[in-house]
């Protein structure tokens, strides 16, 4: 098996997705079969050849250290389901920063 | 049960390592144009790729890289010659964008070392790694009664901090330091925040949060070899905090081991108002960060030449510095270290610069001036006096024109404001009485009013010849040369 029931649960919890039981059920069978077929891509990766991670093999592009302009705080704030005090409200964060 | 400090360090022997954070002193954020600056309006120095809005993409700035890799060459690391940012996944609203870029298993900088003074001593703290990363924003909460995290109802979020540039400097695990530890520690951390300033890579202001410490403990049973488990104290903001926060976890330690229990890998959080740590959330349930190469950045690759480019721009190194300063004014590990801990090794090098002796300089810096900056409450080097002016005062002793009690009243002088070692002598009308004649008037007149004392002396109890200076310092209100009236007196009497 590829992936466990216990295991997506896992994912869903770290990702703040809510999942039903018989979600899990009908989820986490579908999962093991996609990451089963993608795993055929192992048996033809030859040795000696790193993991991709970017295609472009582009390497060290920056940025000067030059200002931009910013967003105004309203615009900045415009899209935040809750304002005060002209900052981001959210729910009580529950472990320390 | 409780340990003291003493009876944990006789069975056991403390392991310690610190993770420093650092604010860089870029112009802009790491991946974006905003400026990085302290105490903006909230959410006033933010844009979409900051805020982590769909569509935008960040891109590294050049001079935060040049930065890390500065620390790294003056921490004696390693460059990598290529590495990646990593993702870090995680749900906290200090980061808008649900991750969190940093370095995980490729750091730009690795296998370092920095050689701290301590207690006459050099010790050498190794560097395991030095890695770059955004810092979060910074979070209210709200409802609490004390505005920290627990029984807040809701926080409330200012992104200005978010995406400032923030290296992350990992030491590997101290042993051997015993007693000292909690001392070493603090030496470390000092030692470091005054490379980060010679480099000018950060202002590295503690109490603006720009340098923010966790520090981890462990001990182990003497003689035993084994390392005990460790705990990773957050929230060591300060110098102080730092010795206070491993001898507090020394201690704790030693009682749970004392009492039969074992030490929780878990994160402690430290109060700076009682000086111990709580409990935090345990390892066990820490979170898993889901670390994968970040797509939206391409890989670093410094060119071995920037690196060199950048070794050659490095400026002398604190401990070089030391070094030199310590051969150069013939003086031993502590009494070096007095001055370095005193804040006073600036001032008597530009003291020294300004033509004083060594010793004259360190005399005025480490007496007179450091009594009056404890007086003030403040640093020895921000005094209203400039090192010129000490020297000036140190040759105005040295040639006769003051002695040590005018050069105090000069010094006062001065820092009230009142101008120039020159012009305080001229307006308090302080310089030492050096008309002959005058003097030996009032070496006479001293002999005459003490006759007893006169034919003391006479006798051969030339010990006696203060009461003589002494009536004609306060005839001369203070003003003669002291060496010289014992002469006079001695040469008239003898
Ligand atoms: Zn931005």
């Amino acid at each position: 098996m590829a992936i466990t029931r216990d295991e997506v649960a896992h994912l869903a919890r770290l990702s703040r997705i809510a999942l039903t039981d018989a979600e899990l059920d009908h989820l986490a069978p579908q999962l093991d079969q996609i990451i089963t077929a993608v795993a055929q891509v192992q048996e033809v990766a030859a040795e000696g050849i790193p993991p991709t991670s970017h295609a472009t093999g582009l390497v060290n592009v920056y940025r000067d250290d030059e200002p931009r302009p910013c967003l105004t705080p309203a615009d900045a704030l415009s899209q935040a389901p809750a304002v005060e005090q002209q900052r981001f409200r959210v729910p009580r964060i529950l472990a320390e920063e | 049960m409780t340990v003291t400090y003493e009876e944990a360090l006789q069975r056991y022997e403390p392991v310690f390592g610190l993770e420093t954070h650092v604010e860089l002193g870029t112009t802009t954020k790491l991946f974006c144009g905003c400026p990085a600056v302290f105490g903006a309006e909230p959410n006033s120095r933010v844009c979409p790729v900051c805020l982590g809005l769909p569509g935008s993409l960040p891109a590294a700035n050049r001079r935060a890289i040049e930065y890390t890799i500065k620390i790294g060459l003056a921490l004696h690391c390693g460059i990598a010659s290529w590495c990646r940012f990593a993702r870090k996944n995680y749900f906290y609203p200090d980061m808008p964008k649900n991750f969190q870029i940093s370095q995980y298993d490729e750091p730009l900088c690795t296998d370092g070392y920095l050689d701290v003074l301590v207690g006459g001593r050099t010790v050498r703290v190794g560097i395991e790694r030095v890695h770059l990363e955004e810092d979060t924003g910074k979070s209210l909460h709200v409802g609490g009664a004390t505005g920290r995290i627990h029984g807040a109802e809701y926080s409330l979020v200012d992104y200005n901090r978010a995406g400032i540039p923030l290296v992350e400097i990992v030491t590997k695990p101290v042993p051997g330091t015993g007693f000292g530890a909690p001392g070493v520690a603090k030496a470390y951390v000092t030692e470091l925040r005054d490379l980060l300033r010679s480099l000018g890579v950060s202002d590295v202001r503690m109490e603006e949060g720009s340098l923010r410490c966790d520090v981890n403990t462990s001990l182990s049973v003497r003689g035993s070899g084994v390392w005990g488990t460790r705990t990773e104290t957050k929230n060591v903001n300060s110098l102080r905090s730092v010795e206070r926060a491993v001898r507090s976890e020394i201690e704790r330690q030693a009682a749970v081991l004392d009492g039969g229990g074992r030490v929780i890998q878990e994160t402690r959080h430290f109060h700076e108002d009682t000086g111990v740590t709580t409990s935090g959330r345990s390892k066990e349930e820490a979170q898993d960060y889901r670390y994968f190469p970040e797509p939206d950045l391409v890989p670093v690759a410094p060119p071995a030449e920037w690196v060199e480019e950048i070794r050659a721009s490095l400026p002398e190194l604190p401990s070089a510095r030391r070094a030199r300063l310590q051969a150069q004014w013939s003086l031993s590990g502590l009494e070096f270290e007095a001055l370095h801990n005193a804040g006073a090794v600036g001032v008597v090098e530009e003291t020294v610069l300004a033509g004083a002796s060594p010793a004259d300089a360190r005399k005025w810096w480490l007496g007179e001036l450091a009594r009056r900056a404890n007086d003030a409450g403040v640093d020895v080097s921000s005094l209203p006096i400039t090192p010129q002016a000490v020297a000036r005062v140190a040759a105005l002793v040295a040639s006769g024109t003051l002695n040590d009690r005018l050069a105090r009243e000069v010094i006062d002088g001065v820092l009230d404001g009142e101008g120039t070692p020159d012009e305080v002598v001229a307006a308090r009308g302080l310089a030492v009485v050096s008309d002959e004649g005058a003097l030996t008037a009032a070496v006479d007149e001293a002999i005459a009013a003490n006759p007893g004392v006169a034919a003391r002396i006479r006798d051969g109890k030339t010990s006696a010849a203060g009461v003589l200076i002494g009536a004609v310092m306060k005839a001369t209100r203070g003003k003669a040369d002291a060496a010289r009236v014992k002469a006079l007196i001695l040469e008239r009497l003898t």
